[in-house]
């Protein structure tokens, strides 16, 4: 399966709160020490869920 | 493309100040996207506050804005509203700010009808302040000042803007991104108080002090809690317990403040 979109994460905004992780329905994300990074990159499917619940304004999702 | 949030926030202030996790950010980008939405030119609009964590918002916002005294966000957006009618007025802050230092304000702006969007965040504390117990904490619940429970029963924030006289009143959670955005469009075009209650986690004051393991955890109490006032309607009052309603709980028409004002003014000065 192709990535469906780009996911930009902004280290520097980044506090590591993990909501995105949890609740992204296909496991992207993942934990890396304090701050999101992308892990599976294929999986995405754009759904965007990450990008709204981030409340540090790190993630953004580039729909492809 | 990505949606672009930071056309609408000041140069240089991000990362903000929120505590890892806390959902004022997800509210604050709901209300980018609202007033967005809504095509509000910056000019044109102004956004109030008091003092408090989510009081912090129009210190981000690249608009007219107004960080005012503690509780008083409702008064001082009142007088913007009246010296400038044409302009969006919208609130911001907490529900130790809003409802319990500014209950008088809060209540007295529902009572006008004052055509304004007051955006209420709810976290149950005071998050600033060093995490007293609220208005709204629910009993039983711990916090910097109730270190063996809260013995007082809590507010239901949006019933207290109905029964004051909002004529617009929603309520949704942290969790519910895109529809505290939906709720903020809908509060921004009503002609009249809208009240939009955002219940919100507070994981440094609240969070800890009462088991909540992590962010995560809370996040998921707040997608547990919230029923839809239309599903409500098929519910038991069993399976309601401990359930927060959210959507749109309140719409009617009733003559606007500013309007009832400049109507006076035109009979006397007609006179």
């Amino acid at each position: 399966m192709s990535a469906k979109a780009e996911i930009e994460i902004i280290d520097a905004y980044c506090k590591g709160c993990s909501i995105c992780v949890e609740f992204c329905p296909t496991k992207v994300l993942e934990m890396d020490a304090f701050v999101v990074k992308v892990v599976n990159a294929d999986a995405c499917i754009a759904c965007n869920q990450c990008e709204l619940r981030c409340p540090d304004f790190a993630i953004k999702v580039h729909k492809l | 493309m990505a949606y672009d949030y930071e056309k609408s926030i000041r140069p240089g202030k991000l990362p903000h100040i929120w505590c890892p996790g806390c959902g004022h950010g997800i509210v604050m980008k709901g209300l980018i996207r609202a007033m967005d939405t809504c095509g509000l030119e910056k000019n044109n609009t102004a956004i109030v506050s008091g003092i408090g964590c989510a009081s912090r918002m129009p210190g981000y916002l690249d608009f007219n804005t107004l960080h005012t005294a503690h509780g008083r966000a409702a008064a001082f957006a009142t007088g913007v509203k009246m010296a400038k009618p044409e302009m969006t007025v919208i609130c911001c802050g907490g529900d130790g700010d809003g409802a319990a230092i500014g209950g008088n304000h809060f209540i007295h702006a529902c009572r006008r009808n004052i055509d304004m969007t007051y955006v209420l965040l709810n976290n149950y504390i005071y998050g600033m302040t060093g995490g007293q117990f609220s208005s709204s904490t629910p009993p039983g619940h711990l916090a910097s000042t109730t270190p063996y429970g809260n013995p007082d029963p809590a507010f239901d924030l949006a019933k207290l803007a109905i029964g004051a006289g909002a004529t617009f009143v929603a309520r949704t959670t942290a969790f519910h991104a895109t529809q505290i955005d939906k709720l903020i469009v809908e509060g921004i075009k009503h002609k009249g108080m809208a009240v939009i209650e955002i219940l919100d986690d507070c994981p440094t004051t609240y969070g800890r002090r009462n088991k909540f393991r992590s962010v995560v955890d809370m996040m998921k109490r707040l997608k547990d809690i919230a029923v839809p006032v239309t599903a409500a309607a098929k519910m038991t009052a069993e399976q309601l317990e401990g359930k927060t309603l959210t959507g749109v709980l309140h719409k009617e028409d009733r003559p606007e403040y500013c309007e009832t004002y400049a109507k006076i003014i035109a009979r006397v000065q007609g006179a």
